[in-house]
C-alpha cells in the first residue's frame, strides 16, 4: 500500500497545534524541510522533542511554534550559541519557553522507553549531578534485585508525530539508513504517527536485496514523502555534505530578532515548498556539497528455495 | 643551541594533552581540540587509538578536520557505525572507554563541570548547551581529561550548577562509588597542566608553559591551587609534532592559530 504524499499534505494531516513533535537526526538526517514547513504552516503551541536542538529548533523556536521543549543538548554544533532559544529562555523574549532537560543517554532511552511499550528505562547516570534537582522527572530507583545499586529512571517519550529524514524508502515506508544513526529508529517505533522523508523513494525489490539496512519498517510508518536535499544545511551521508557555511552564517542571522525574521520572510513564508528552496540555491551549489564515492561491499545473503 | 620553532599556545596545549593518551585504547573524543589532540596521539604515543564519538561512530578514520561530532566522514571508513543507544549502553556505560574528554563553561577545584546555565537556572543570565552526553560519560569513562581556557570566571571555587560529577572531596567515598570512572585525572589549559591529588582529588599545579608564573596561575583561578612539590616546565611541542599538527590535522590552523 503506498504512504507516498507531499510534504505539505503529511504535515497538513498529521501535525496539530499542541503535539509533541520530533524531528530527529545527530547531526546527520536533520530534516529541516519538515520544520520550514511546519513554520510554513503556522502551527503553534507545539512541544518539541529532540536530542540536540540545533538550527533547525531555532528556526522553528523564533517563528513561534512552539511553547516547550524537550532535549539534552542545544547549540549549533560546532559554532556557538541558539541565539533565538537563548532569547527566549534568558530574557523571555518574545514570550517564555518551557524546558524539560536530559543527557543524551537519557533522551535515547526515553525514547527506547517509548518504543518499547516500557513505563520507564534504568540508567547509570545522574549521580551526584544537578540535573534530576531541576527535572522531578529523572528518578532514583533501588536495584530490586542486588542491595545498595541504584540507577535512575527515565520516562518514556512517545512524541505525537515522529519525522524521520533517512536515504531511501518504498512507497510502503521500508526506510533504509546508513551512515550515522543517531536514534532514527527509536523515534519512529516511539511515534504514535510517523513521517519518513527520503531523498530517494525507490522500488520495494531494492530494499529486499539487503534487508539488514532496513531500520524502520513500513509498519509502523503513516506517511512517505520524497523530498530531495530536504536535509540542508544537514547532510545525508553519500548524497550530500554537511553545509557548514550555513551553520557559521546562521550564526549571525540569528543574533537579532529583525535579521531572523527577514530570513524566515526569504526562505521560509516567500516559498511554496522545498522544490522551491532547492532551485533558489541553484544546481551549482548543490553540485558544491557533492561527495565523492565509496561504496560499501556487498555480502551475499545466498538464496535458499 | 637550536632555533626553536616558534608555536602557538593552542599548539602546545594538544602537544602536551596527546602525550597523556600515552597506551590508551578507546577513546571518547570531542570536537575541536580534542579531536586534534586524539589525532595527534594516534600518530605518535597512541598508535593503536580507536576514536570513538558519541554520534555513534567506533575506530573512525576521518580524511579530514571533522567541523562536528557528527561530520559523514567519521562514519566512511570507520570499524562500525551503532545507533546511539548501543554506544551509551554497550561501549560507554559498559566500560569500553578508557578515556574521554569533556570541557565546560565552570569547573570547580574538584574537577567537577558545569555546561548547563551561569546564574540560576530557572532565570539564567547564561544558558548554556546541557549536559549532551557529558554527564555519563563523567561517570563511564575510566578517565576524564579535561581541556580549557583558564580564567577566575571558570575555574571557580563555586559551579553554578553540576552537570557531570569530578572528584566529590571525600576520598572514602569516592573508591565506593562502584562507578567505572575514576573522574578527571588531568586538566590541560593554556597556562598551566594539572593532575588531582590521590588523597583530597583536589587540583594540583604540575607544570607551567613557558613564561607562566604562579602569580599569573593563581590570578586566572577562584581558589588558591596546590602546588606539586616538582612544579616544572611544560615541555614545549616537538618539530615533529607541530609538523604534523600543521600539515596533516589542521592545515587550515582552524583549532590552533
Amino acid at each position: 500500500m503506498t504512504k507516498l504524499t507531499t510534504m505539505q499534505e503529511a504535515v497538513r494531516e498529521l501535525v496539530h497545534d499542541g503535539d509533541t513533535v520530533a524531528i530527529e537526526g545527530f547531526t546527520h538526517l536533520i530534516c529541516f524541510a519538515a520544520g520550514h514547513e511546519i513554520i510554513r504552516q503556522r502551527r503553534r503551541d507545539l512541544t518539541l522533542a529532540r536530542m540536540t536542538p540545533d538550527v533547525i529548533y531555532d528556526q522553528m523556536i523564533g517563528a513561534g511554534v512552539a511553547s516547550k521543549l524537550i532535549f539534552s543538548w542545544m547549540g549549533n554544533p560546532g559554532v556557538g550559541n541558539l541565539h533565538a532559544v537563548r532569547r527566549r529562555v534568558e530574557r523571555g523574549d518574545p514570550e517564555p519557553l518551557e524546558l524539560e532537560e536530559y543527557s543524551h543517554f537519557g533522551m535515547v532511552c526515553r525514547y527506547v522507553a517509548g518504543a518499547a511499550n516500557l513505563p520507564f528505562f534504568p540508567i547509570r547516570s545522574y549521580y551526584e549531578s544537578d540535573i534530576p534537582r531541576v527535572n522531578p522527572r529523572i528518578v532514583p530507583m533501588d536495584s530490586p534485585y542486588d542491595d545498595g545499586d541504584q540507577v535512575y529512571v527515565v520516562p518514556p517519550l512517545r512524541p505525537d508525530v515522529a519525522i524521520v529524514h533517512a536515504q531511501r524508502a518504498d512507497a510502503g515506508g521500508d526506510t533504509q539508513i546508513w551512515g550515522l544513526m543517531g536514534c532514527q529508529k527509536e523515534v519512529a517505533f516511539a511515534g504514535r504517527k510517523v513521517i519518513v522523508v527520503v531523498e530517494e523513494v525507490v522500488d520495494e525489490s531494492v530494499i529486499r536485496r539487503d534487508p539488514n539496512r532496513t531500520v524502520i519498517p513500513g509498519a509502523v510508518v503513516d506517511a512517505v514523502v520524497e523530498e530531495p536535499f530536504a536535509c540542508h544545511p544537514s547532510f545525508a551521508q553519500g548524497y550530500y555534505d554537511r553545509d557548514n557555511r550555513f551553520y557559521l552564517e546562521w550564526d549571525r542571522i540569528a543574533k537579532e530578532p529583525e535579521t531572523l525574521e527577514a530570513w524566515l520572510d526569504e526562505w521560509v513564508y516567500g516559498l511554496a515548498d522545498h522544490r522551491e528552496y532547492v532551485e533558489k540555491y541553484g544546481d551549482a551549489y548543490w553540485d558544491s556539497l557533492r561527495p565523492g564515492a565509496a561504496p560499501s561491499g556487498e555480502v551475499d545473503y545466498g538464496r535458499y528455495a | 643551541m637550536t632555533d626553536a620553532v616558534p608555536y602557538s599556545k593552542s599548539e602546545l596545549m594538544i602537544a602536551a594533552s596527546a602525550r597523556l593518551l600515552g597506551g590508551v585504547s578507546n577513546c571518547f573524543v570531542g570536537v575541536g581540540l580534542p579531536n586534534i589532540v586524539c589525532n595527534l596521539a594516534q600518530r605518535t604515543v597512541a598508535p593503536e587509538l580507536q576514536l570513538v564519538y558519541e554520534s555513534g561512530v567506533f575506530g573512525a578514520r576521518p580524511e579530514r578536520l571533522p567541523l562536528s561530532i557528527g561530520d559523514p566522514t567519521l562514519a566512511t571508513g570507520s570499524t562500525a557505525v551503532t545507533s546511539m543507544f548501543e554506544l551509551f549502553a554497550f561501549y560507554l556505560q559498559a566500560g569500553l572507554i578508557d578515556v574521554a574528554f569533556l570541557g565546560g563553561a565552570q569547573i570547580d577545584r574538584h574537577g567537577n563541570l558545569n555546561t548547563t546555565v551561569i546564574g540560576d537556572y530557572e532565570h539564567p543570565k547564561v544558558r548554556l548547551p546541557g549536559s549532551g552526553g557529558a554527564c555519563e560519560i563523567a561517570i563511564h569513562a575510566r578517565r576524564i581529561l579535561v581541556i580549557m581556557r583558564q580564567a577566575r570566571r571558570s575555574f571557580v571555587e563555586r559551579l553554578d550548577f553540576q552537570t557531570s560529577p569530578g572528584h566529590s572531596g571525600d576520598p572514602v567515598h569516592d573508591a565506593t562509588r562502584g562507578w567505572h570512572g575514576s573522574g578527571p585525572t588531568n586538566v590541560v589549559t593554556d597556562l598551566a597542566t594539572y593532575g588531582f591529588d590521590g588523597g583530597t582529588g583536589e587540583m594540583l599545579l604540575r607544570t607551567m608553559h613557558p613564561g607562566v608564573t604562579v602569580d599569573d596561575v593563581r590570578g586566572n583561578m577562584g581558589w588558591e591551587p596546590r602546588i606539586a612539590d616538582d612544579l616544572d616546565e611544560t615541555p614545549a611541542p616537538t618539530d615533529e609534532e607541530l609538523r604534523l599538527i600543521r600539515e596533516e590535522l589542521d592545515p587550515g590552523g582552524v583549532y590552533t592559530k
